[in-house]
């Protein structure tokens, strides 16, 4: 396995689905993409090897936030918004727990945005798991942040009339460090990134294309239908040149300064034009374009898009206590109280 | 030091006020001179008056910045009503501060800062040095910028510097009238400008020609000295209730063992318990200033999760912001110490100004049945002592708890006598052990109804908790009714049995009588002055002042009917009378209220307590 932050205590153990599963009744619509990802994540602690006392779920309100009662760790089911607020707290207070952010796209793009920028500037040590199913399930179908314009919801009986948020945009504009992007669909690639957001040190964000199948069924199909998926999803790897389609003969390349879909063998274009994935360059221009990349005219892009290093917020706060502690003359309360001006009666 | 002897004037307590414009360092001047006052034994209180604007336009009444200080041979509880002596730099500033000041006062101001213009600006009509406004003080006139630039005129200091300087010559003249050591304060600038030995040497300078010029001018017929109070043996330091607040919150964080941590959001007159314990990392402080106010209790409340003091701090627009997430860590039942410096309101209201009117929200401000425990510290000093306690009770009872101070004791100071931690109480949270079989989130202790705090990271303890109601003891979601009704009444019970915990209600004077005033907060000190003042007359009035809130002492009910009439004072209209109104049924309760951003004077209130005790 991958080398994982060292800060967080590991088992000696090998740890099973069994560990992490809850008592608790999944109260989730049959058919509803919790389902799965509950599956992942089961499947993913496991193999990430942390004591399973060290794992820590937050989540804000929605029905994706129930998640924490369905999975046996530390939880904590907060306030409408609040997740990544609640969440840096106590990755702030004990840097030693794995701390897991569960949202969704009204929580976290609506009612929670500003504590979303701010997390992910800092780049707190968390890993957000945004369940993205463009619309509000639990106060039932009205349009969120994500929803795409013109959609008619119990709120926009003639359509909505705002833009919609790219998530990954929003990431990178907030100058997040880890962006993936994953359907509920396959349950392989979503343990693959949430593997890969577990080793990432700093916020990571893991948008999941969740089915609604109540109030917003099939809302991503046109991208993750089995009919459509193979013209519509290019499924990223580091390294490797970004194909897609049935038979991996469309790729990317960058034509001047913009993304072109390309046929692999037609007009002279060789494999070795397409563009390599580098989900670590700290620059984050290309992986901001493939962020943006929807159909008709291209893919959408899934996989983690960007996952660069920077110093967590959560490290350079120990740090400077570290610091602090080796150099202040102040060791305890009674040298504090006794500092500076004072005088004997 | 001074060369002829003037007669002395034994004062047993003097107010001072130094006034100018924001950028004429009246901070520092009136600081020094405190600094001072302390190292002689006085006891004092001080008190910074400033505008809500940083630099608002010079020689405006708005740009009036201010600092009082309360000195005293005898103990001191307030920062003076009316000044006896008032230093202004301008002419803005005296005639904002005139009708703070005694008859008879003595006024030293700064003629220089007299033209037509400046008269004008302050919005006199005349020069009030020709209008006989002036009349009944005894008014010293000093060219203090000539003077300040003719005594650097060697050094070659330019003109803008020197100018700067005039604050240290009103100090110099004040410490000639004070009959004062000028020693301590040239320490104080061998100290400050270190690296900048020409400041120290103009700053010496200055203070010893205001010093010299006071002399020959015999500014005063006669030294007024404020002798050594006495005070309770023991190492003494000056201390702002801010600092006190943050200070109380790392010892009872030491005390406890548990990691300080702090969410907080800068806002008047609350931010300086932030600055302060952003200081403190090398004591394991772990501060966060938040995107919002929300952010910071939020993340408090993820800190206390894991086990830390969690703390965040405030003043009352943000205590609005964070009332969804105090419910969240009352159905949570986790500790979580909130500090409300209250201030004016509603709405943005007088950020700088204090009132007492958030008592309402802090015991009712949420949705649903959620009750917290409230108290309230009464003096700057006692601000370490009450926060101390608030985490304490906090933390041993699982329960968020409000400390209100307000502006006055957050920027005011007082003498702080130093503490040792090895005797300040034990706080004993109750940890949960790692493995424990029986361990159930909402098993409660059968006699405090507390349950138990169990930290992420521990074996065998893994539990989820949340907004969501949950059943009484295994802590699973639960929508039942009979259950609601069982957590409800636990919640409310936990706290009420913190009376059991907390001291009685004192009574200063006799524990019966004619008159009781009742006060809370930052009150203490003109309520306990006027009271004392009533009962040397001979009068039959005694004073309740509360800390705790909520719950109240458990003999509250009591001492409010030992007394004829009660009558409850407040800086709000009305808040704390009607809550004991609520509690209690007793018919006799009155009220004296004020909401003008200012603190009681000890007139006001001795004319309404003696038109009480001749009403029959």
């Amino acid at each position: 396995m991958d080398f994982i932050n060292m800060t967080v205590e590991r088992t000696n153990v090998q740890l099973s689905k069994a560990d992490f599963e809850s008592d608790q009744m999944v109260k989730w619509c049959p058919g509803c993409g919790g389902h799965a990802i509950l599956a992942a994540v089961e499947r993913v602690f496991p193999k990430i090897g942390y004591r399973k006392e060290n794992f820590c779920m937050v989540s804000g309100i929605g029905c994706s936030s129930r998640f924490p009662y369905y999975v046996n760790t530390y939880g904590i089911h907060g306030i409408h918004g609040r997740a990544a607020a609640i969440s840096t707290g106590v990755k702030i207070a004990n840097p030693r727990l794995s701390v897991w952010t569960i949202t969704g796209d009204g929580d976290s793009l609506a009612i929670g945005g500003n504590h979303f920028i701010h997390v992910i500037r800092r780049n707190v040590d968390l890993n957000i798991l945004l369940f993205n199913n463009q619309i509000y399930g639990l106060t039932k179908g009205q349009f969120s942040p994500t929803t795409p314009m013109g959609k008619v919801t119990k709120t926009s009986p003639m359509g909505t009339i705002e833009h919609p948020f790219n998530i990954g945009e929003l990431v990178m504009g907030a100058q997040g460090t880890f962006f993936a992007r994953v359907p509920d669909n396959n349950i392989a690639l979503m343990t693959e990134c949430m593997f890969e957001a577990a080793k990432h040190d700093g916020t990571s964000v893991t948008e999941i294309m969740e089915n609604c199948i109540i109030f917003a069924d099939k809302a991503h199909a046109p991208v993750t239908g089995k009919d459509v998926k193979d013209e519509n999803m290019l499924i990223l790897k580091n390294g490797a040149p970004m194909v897609f389609g049935k038979n991996n003969e469309k790729g990317l390349i960058l034509k001047d300064t913009m993304l072109e879909v390309v046929e692999i063998g037609k007009n002279g274009i060789t494999i070795e034009d397409i563009l390599v994935h580098d989900q670590y360059n700290q620059d984050p221009g290309i992986q901001l374009m493939l962020a943006k990349l929807a159909p008709p005219h291209f893919p959408m892009v899934f996989g983690v898009i960007r996952s660069a290093m920077y110093p967590t917020y959560d490290d350079l706060v120990e740090e400077q206590i570290k610091y602090a502690k080796e150099t202040s003359k102040i060791r305890n309360v009674d040298d504090l109280l006794n500092s500076g001006d004072t005088w004997e009666i | 030091m001074a060369k002829k002897k003037r007669p002395i004037v034994e004062r047993e307590e003097v107010v001072v006020k130094f006034v100018g414009d924001s950028g004429d360092g009246m901070q520092l001047t009136g600081s020094m001179f405190s600094d001072v006052a302390a190292i002689v034994g006085n006891d004092l209180a001080t008190f910074p008056d400033f505008p809500a604007e940083i630099r608002a336009p010079q020689n405006t009444v708005a740009g009036v910045s201010g600092f009082q200080v309360h000195m005293g041979s005898s103990k001191i509880f307030t920062t003076g009503d009316l000044v006896d002596v008032l230093v202004a730099m301008n002419p803005a500033s005296l005639r904002s501060n005139l009708k703070w000041a005694k008859k008879g006062a003595t006024i030293l101001t700064d003629t220089d800062a007299y033209d037509d213009k400046t008269i004008e600006k302050a919005g006199y009509k005349t020069n009030p040095f020709s209008d006989n406004s002036l009349e009944s003080f005894n008014l010293v006139k000093a060219p203090m910028t000539t003077l300040t630039k003719a005594s650097l005129k060697e050094l070659g200091v330019d003109s803008k510097t020197a100018e700067r300087s005039k604050n240290m010559f009103a100090l110099g003249m004040l410490f000639y009238i004070f009959n004062r050591d000028l020693k301590p304060s040239f320490k104080y600038f061998e100290e400050k400008f270190k690296k900048k030995p020409e400041l120290v040497e103009i700053n010496k300078i200055v203070l010893q020609a205001g010093y010299n010029y006071a002399e020959t001018i015999e500014a005063l017929e006669s030294v007024i000295q404020v002798s050594a109070a006495p005070m309770e043996k023991g190492r003494y330091r000056n201390i702002t209730g801010n600092v006190a607040t943050a200070w109380g919150l790392l010892a009872a964080a030491e005390k406890s063992g548990r990691p300080l941590f702090l969410g907080s959001y800068p806002i008047t007159p609350a931010t300086e318990i932030l600055m302060e314990l952003a200081k403190h990392k090398s004591l394991g402080a772990k501060v966060f200033q938040a995107e919002d106010e929300i952010a910071g209790i939020c993340s408090a409340i993820g800190a206390s999760y894991t086990g830390s003091l969690a703390c965040t701090t405030t003043s009352g627009p943000g205590l609005s912001l964070k009332s969804e997430a105090i419910g969240l860590a009352v159905i949570t039942e986790l500790p979580l110490v909130i500090v409300n410096v209250q201030r004016g309101g509603p709405s943005t209201g007088l950020p700088t100004k204090s009132e007492q009117s958030d008592l309402y929200q802090a015991l009712f401000g949420r949705n649903g049945e959620c009750p917290v425990i409230v108290i309230a510290a009464s003096t700057s000093e006692n601000c370490f002592y009450y926060a101390y306690e608030t985490a304490k009770l906090s933390m041993e009872h699982m329960t968020p708890a409000i400390l209100l101070t307000d502006g006055y004791l957050g920027f005011g100071s007082t003498l702080f006598r130093i503490p040792r931690m090895a005797d300040m109480p034990a706080i004993t949270p109750p940890i949960a052990e790692a493995n424990d079989p029986d361990y159930k989130p909402y098993r409660r202790n059968p006699e405090t109804f507390v349950r138990q705090w169990a930290i992420p990271g521990t074996e065998g303890l893994r539990h989820r908790v949340g907004g969501l109601e949950k059943e009484n003891i295994t802590g699973t979601v639960s929508t039942d009714p009979m259950n609601h009704q069982i957590m409800t009444d636990f919640r409310a019970k936990k706290v009420e049995k913190v009376a059991d915990f907390i001291p009685d209600q004192g009574i200063e004077g006799n524990p019966e009588g004619e008159l009781l005033v009742v006060s809370w907060g930052g009150t203490y000190g003109a309520v306990h002055s006027a009271v004392s003042q009533m009962q040397k007359e001979g009068k039959s009035v005694s004073h309740a002042h509360f800390h705790y809130i909520m719950p109240l002492p458990k003999n509250t009910e009591k001492v409010l009917k030992s007394f004829k009439k009660i009558v409850v004072c407040e800086l709000n209209s009305g808040q704390f009378v009607n809550y004991l109104r609520m509690k209690y049924p007793i018919p006799n309760i009155s009220q004296f209220n004020k909401v003008q951003g200012l603190p009681f004077m000890i007139n006001e209130l001795t004319d309404k307590f003696n038109q009480l005790l001749e009403e029959k």
